[in-house]
């Protein structure tokens, strides 16, 4: 079912001249960023060696750096949740927004809220949660979804944005001006600041050591919704967290320079604790909403658990020739591009996105650039193993859900063929002469939707040794 | 509730197979630290790069440029801090002689009673507590006599740097300035004027945050 849906999604994305054209000027664009400022292979290579050993050194002491990250930010003066599921994490939020009865929240981006479903739910409820981040203000204004983790409106061109602000933004002129376009989103935004009762963030690092709060940005509506409001309310997955103060440049340095090709965001924002008595703006209360979602399943595998290490940069996306191809709203759940096809098959089982690990050529670009040296391939094949395995220990849902029939026998039958010479003698020649006139149907026709017929030669391998030796080198 | 969902998700990652890992290597080794001179060079580049204004200048000429920056820019309303060093020169050369100058607007109370204010004046003039010269940013550390939306909210900001506050590299701000023993309720590092590049990845400025950062860096 959600194959199906898959390759339809591709199927469409591929059609479609104007995504594939805005897609790859943008991935094209953010590649050549990237390589500008990071423009020392050595140093780049050493800085990502130490932002791995970072992440790994933080998730090998992951239930110790939570409880001192608790203890931290609560003797800091902020309140820490704890969430199993998004259904719970989006029953925190509320309850936070309605014991202060605000009935409207300004948002920073932040993916964590996407995997809650945050705004629909909050919407049920009869609360507006508005998107303030320019690319996630026009995709909510169009009832989209996020294409990119970090340019979420990527697949629009400004034509596409002139229209939606004329049509939504009330007074709103036609403009295709970007300048013009940036000036009425501030206008209608700053306005939204200054009532909201409620600001959400999500959270790029946490340190434990500290009880700080590190969020990356460059517009400054992360710290207007972070600042303004009387609340704050920062999600975040529980692999954010890092061990101290000192772990964050390096970090930053890669996280920045691998999403948008800068040596520093406008704004690095350190939020350790609410206003303080005597000071005279930020939030009198501040709430962190930790959740699992799955992470501390995925934790229990030591291969796996290097899903975990990602900081979310968003450049496996830019590198990635499927997802430069088919845009983000193909792979059909909140994650896109090569970090989706890993992260979203151990959350939300094998059967249900199982067939994301299988759209990839395992080409190892995104693995290349991943500042944090996540083995994307790897992960890659152990889930399309893991989707095949017969064994009934793992940890990933849905494991084996691939087996079938057909397949089985195939392998049996290649297995048979191989160890019986004479047999296989036999049936390669056959192959050798009647194998042009397969006819494509069964598994043989999906295979060839997408791959050129295999060609069989005349005469097999064993039989050109056997006949002309082997040329001495 | 929530406290048995905490435990549970604790209980699953104290439960999972521990692993040795490797201790990060140390830090990237810094070149050799440049000069006071060499470090500001590189701060004024990178934040001009990114379309921050950048001064230096003798530290006794800082407000005479104020003046000119203000004027430049026919700024009417001048946000500041009252009860802090930048706040008592500002206030005493007004005093001397503030024909053609903007109104200083004072922060001195609650947010809760001066957001209409604060939202509609057309500049904020705010100390910078330091640098990073390797990457160009800003260090500020707001406090409760310099409250944080200072450098956020009006469309203008102006900050005062101490050259000899530029550190070579966030690290090293980190290090000597021992944040990790005490950290303020927030604390920010601003590299230029805000921006964005969502729509085409074409670059506008002054999307929330201020359109314009200038920065006065006394020698």
């Amino acid at each position: 079912m959600a194959a199906e849906n898959f390759e339809k999604n591709v199927d469409r994305a591929l059609a479609d001249a104007q995504l594939r054209k805005n897609f790859a000027f943008a991935m094209g664009n953010f590649i050549l960023k990237r390589k500008a400022v990071f423009s020392d292979a050595e140093e780049t290579e050493r800085l990502r060696a130490l932002c791995n050993a970072i992440k790994q050194r933080a998730l090998s002491r992951l239930p110790e750096l939570l409880e001192q990250l608790e203890a931290a930010c609560t003797r800091n003066g902020m309140r820490v949740h704890w969430a199993e599921t998004p259904a719970v994490a989006n029953r925190i939020v509320l309850q936070i927004i309605e014991s202060h009865a605000a009935g409207r929240v300004v948002k920073g981006k932040s993916m964590v809220s996407e995997e809650m479903h945050l705004n629909a739910f909050l919407a049920t409820h009869g609360i507006e949660a508005v998107e303030t981040d320019l690319g996630e203000f026009i995709i909510q204004l169009d009832g989209e979804t996020p294409s990119h983790i970090i340019v979420p409106a990527i697949h629009k061109n400004k034509a596409q944005i002139a229209k939606i602000f004329q049509e939504k933004i009330p007074g709103a002129p036609y403009t295709e001006d970007v300048a013009e376009l940036t000036a009425i989103a501030r206008r209608t935004l700053r306005r939204k600041f200054y009532e909201a009762g409620v600001g959400l963030s999500g959270v790029n690092f946490a340190v434990a050591e500290t009880g700080t709060l590190c969020l990356v940005e460059n517009e400054g509506n992360g710290r207007m919704c972070t600042t303004v409001p009387p609340v704050h309310i920062a999600v975040m997955g529980l692999e954010k967290v890092v061990e101290k103060l000192d772990d964050l440049p390096p970090l930053l340095r890669l996280l920045t320079g691998s999403a948008t090709g800068q040596l520093v965001t406008t704004y690095v924002n350190l939020i350790t604790s609410p206003r303080r008595a005597g000071e005279r703006d930020g939030p009198t209360e501040v709430h962190l909403v930790i959740l699992d979602n799955g992470r501390s399943r995925i934790y229990q595998d030591p291969e796996l658990r290097q899903t975990l290490q990602c900081v979310r940069c968003g450049t496996c996306l830019n590198h990635c020739p499927v997802y430069t191809r088919i845009g983000g709203h193909a792979y059909g759940f909140v994650y896109p591009g090569p970090i989706g096809k890993i992260l979203t098959p151990q959350v939300e089982g094998l059967q249900k996105a199982g067939e994301l690990a299988f759209a990839s050529s395992l080409c190892g670009a995104c693995e290349e650039v991943c500042p944090v040296k996540i083995p994307i391939t790897s992960l890659l094949r152990r889930l399309r193993d893991e989707s095949y395995s017969g064994e009934p220990q793992g940890i990933v849902p849905g494991r084996g859900c691939r087996q079938n029939v057909t397949e089985r026998l195939a392998w049996k039958g290649w297995a048979f063929l191989n160890t019986h010479p004479r047999l296989n003698r036999a049936v390669t020649a056959l192959l050798g002469m009647a194998g042009e006139y397969l006819p494509p149907a069964g598994p043989l026709e999906r295979w060839m939707r997408y791959r050129t017929e295999p060609e069989f030669a005349g005469k097999s391998l064993h039989r050109r040794v056997k006949e002309e030796g082997i040329a001495d080198e | 509730m929530s406290e048995t969902a905490r435990d549970r998700i604790l209980a699953r990652l104290q439960g999972a197979p521990r692993q040795e890992t490797p201790r990060p290597e140390s830090p990237v080794p810094a070149a050799a630290a440049p000069d006071r001179d060499a470090r500001v060079a590189r701060l004024k580049s990178l934040m001009e790069a990114v379309r921050a204004e950048v001064h230096v200048l003798p530290a006794a000429e800082w407000i005479p440029r104020l003046k000119e920056v203000l004027g430049a820019r026919a700024i009417k309303t001048l946000l500041y801090a009252p009860d802090t060093d930048l706040g008592f020169a500002l206030a005493e050369a007004w005093q001397q002689d503030a024909a053609g100058l903007p109104e200083l607007v004072a922060y001195a109370d609650p947010v809760e009673s001066f957001k209409e204010r604060l939202f509609g004046v057309d500049a904020a003039v705010t100390a910078a507590a330091g640098a990073v010269a390797d990457t160009g940013a800003l260090i500020l550390r707001p406090t409760a006599a310099e409250p944080r939306l200072m450098s956020l909210v009006p469309p203008v900001h102006i900050a005062v740097l101490k050259a000899d506050t530029v550190f070579p590299s966030l690290g090293d701000a980190m290090r000597e300035g021992r944040w990790a023993e005490g950290m303020p309720s927030n604390m920010l590092l601003i590299s230029g004027p805000s921006k964005t590049a969502d729509i085409e990845l074409t670059l506008a400025f002054g999307v929330h945050g201020p359109k314009e950062l200038i920065v006065l860096v006394l020698e």
